[in-house]
């Protein structure tokens, strides 16, 4: 149910308020002679500059605490417990999951060969995922070195047989949780929410209707351990059912 | 302190790093979830950046004299320099170009060749947001708290942005004072 009406509103934020509108707009195309947006004489747009540009750019691990504090901070204001404040974490991270998705595509096709396929994933081809599997495998590897230039440390399937449709990918040390200190009264507060949002929409972009929600589950050697559980939709069990019967990988 | 030599401060401070998309994407979310929260009230848009980078530079101004371990500026000259050279070189990994002084040494430009929090941006196709958006303005407020925490009051503003149209990215800062060190008043 996730899937269709989240993304309507995303587009419909990026692009002004009326949805109608907006289909109409961006099949016209958004492009730098749109009648709409000024673009610079030198044209410096987005559309002249190539994607992989700032691929391998990097910035100092302050800055984004900073700002992630920052976008805490302020979310935490506007928010009446701990689990609205992780809806809007969650709210945050979504529409970087739907972007993420087509730039890793983008990358994984342009440059066979690199950095991003030397991993578990390195046999998948470049395509969108079909299978459950091949879409945690791509969260867990190339998704997690885009973002934080390592692969999580952990990837495993529930082991009930209650929950078929729930999976579970683990990060001993989460980047975003390194300079976050949460109160004593909120210790349940997962400031990842923001990345299990981010893995939300990358599911829900390749059309797997999911929700994912960020645990503490610390151990002694990794105190800030963080569980993200990934739980499925029917509809993409039932699917999952159908196209391993039919044999698609 | 030699124009050089400041340079060679931002060029050799070891930082930490992350990937700069990262820094980027995260940006972004947060100006977009503000323009949703204002409900497209780009004024306020632009004031609730400010904010949030006054409440960043009151903290990033320790952090940057503890990596970069650079004493008093003997002047605002030395000071705009070791923003661009130092500050911007080490938190955002650019060198903003330091320009258009004034002639009484109280305002300059900053000219940003690149952007990084402003990389994969498009403004939203209103009609109203390239007149009155200003993206990267939580810049403007990082610089504001930082400099306050070391006496001085300054004022910063974007007159300039390539997500506009304009050709150039351009920031004004202006030193409206030095901050006297003041006892806190007594207690009565």
């Amino acid at each position: 149910m996730a899937a269709p009406p989240r993304h309507a509103t995303m587009l419909s934020i990026s692009n002004g308020d009326k949805p109608a509108q907006t289909q109409a707009q961006s099949q016209q195309g958004t492009l730098p002679q749109s009648p709409g947006l000024r673009v610079p004489s030198n044209r410096k747009t987005i559309y002249d500059r190539h994607l992989n540009r700032s691929r391998n750019a990097e910035s100092s691990r302050a800055s984004f605490a900073f700002l992630f504090g920052e976008m805490v901070t302020y979310a935490q204001r506007r928010v009446t417990g701990i689990q609205d404040l992780e809806k809007r974490l969650n709210e945050q991270g979504y529409p970087l999951g739907l972007r993420l998705l087509d730039l890793l595509f983008y990358r994984s096709t342009s440059t066979s060969s690199s950095a991003l396929s030397s991993s578990s994933t390195s046999s998948s081809p470049p395509n969108r995922p079909l299978r459950i599997i091949t879409l945690l495998h791509l969260i867990h590897g190339p998704l997690w070195r885009l973002l934080f230039g390592r692969a999580a440390d952990a990837l495993e399937h529930s082991v009930s047989p209650d929950t078929p449709n729930e999976y579970m990918i683990t990060d001993n040390d989460p980047l975003v949780n390194t300079y976050i200190s949460v109160p004593r009264e909120m210790s349940m507060l997962n400031c990842a929410a923001f990345v299990a949002g981010i893995i939300e929409g990358v599911c829900d972009g390749c059309g797997f209707e999911t929700k994912v929600s960020a645990h503490n589950q610390p151990t002694d050697l990794w105190p800030s351990r963080t569980v993200f559980l990934v739980r499925f939709g029917d509809a993409v069990m039932e699917r999952e059912k159908v196209l391993e019967r039919s044999g698609v990988k | 302190m030699s124009s050089n030599k400041t340079s060679r401060i931002g060029e050799e401070t070891r930082v930490d790093k992350v990937n700069a998309e990262l820094v980027t994407l995260t940006y972004g979310t947060i100006v977009a979830q503000l323009c949703q929260d204002y409900d497209s009230n780009y004024q306020d848009v632009n004031k609730q950046l400010e904010k949030m980078g006054y409440n960043i530079g009151m903290r990033l101004i320790e952090d940057f004299l503890a990596k970069s371990g650079v004493g008093r500026c003997a002047n605002f000259r030395d000071t705009a320099d070791m923003i661009a050279k130092v500050g911007f070189k080490i938190f955002l990994n650019v060198t903003p170009t330091v320009t258009n002084w004034t002639s009484d040494n109280t305002q300059f430009s900053l000219i940003f060749e690149e952007n990084p929090l402003a990389d994969f941006v498009e403004l939203p196709d209103d009609g109203r947001a390239q007149d009155e958006l200003w993206f990267s303005n939580i810049l403007c407020g990082v610089l504001r708290g930082a400099l306050e925490m070391v006496q001085m009051q300054i004022e910063a503003h974007f007159v300039s942005d390539v997500l506009r149209g304009d050709d150039t990215t351009e920031m004004r800062v202006s030193l409206v004072r030095y901050i006297e060190d003041e006892m806190p008043p007594e207690e009565e």
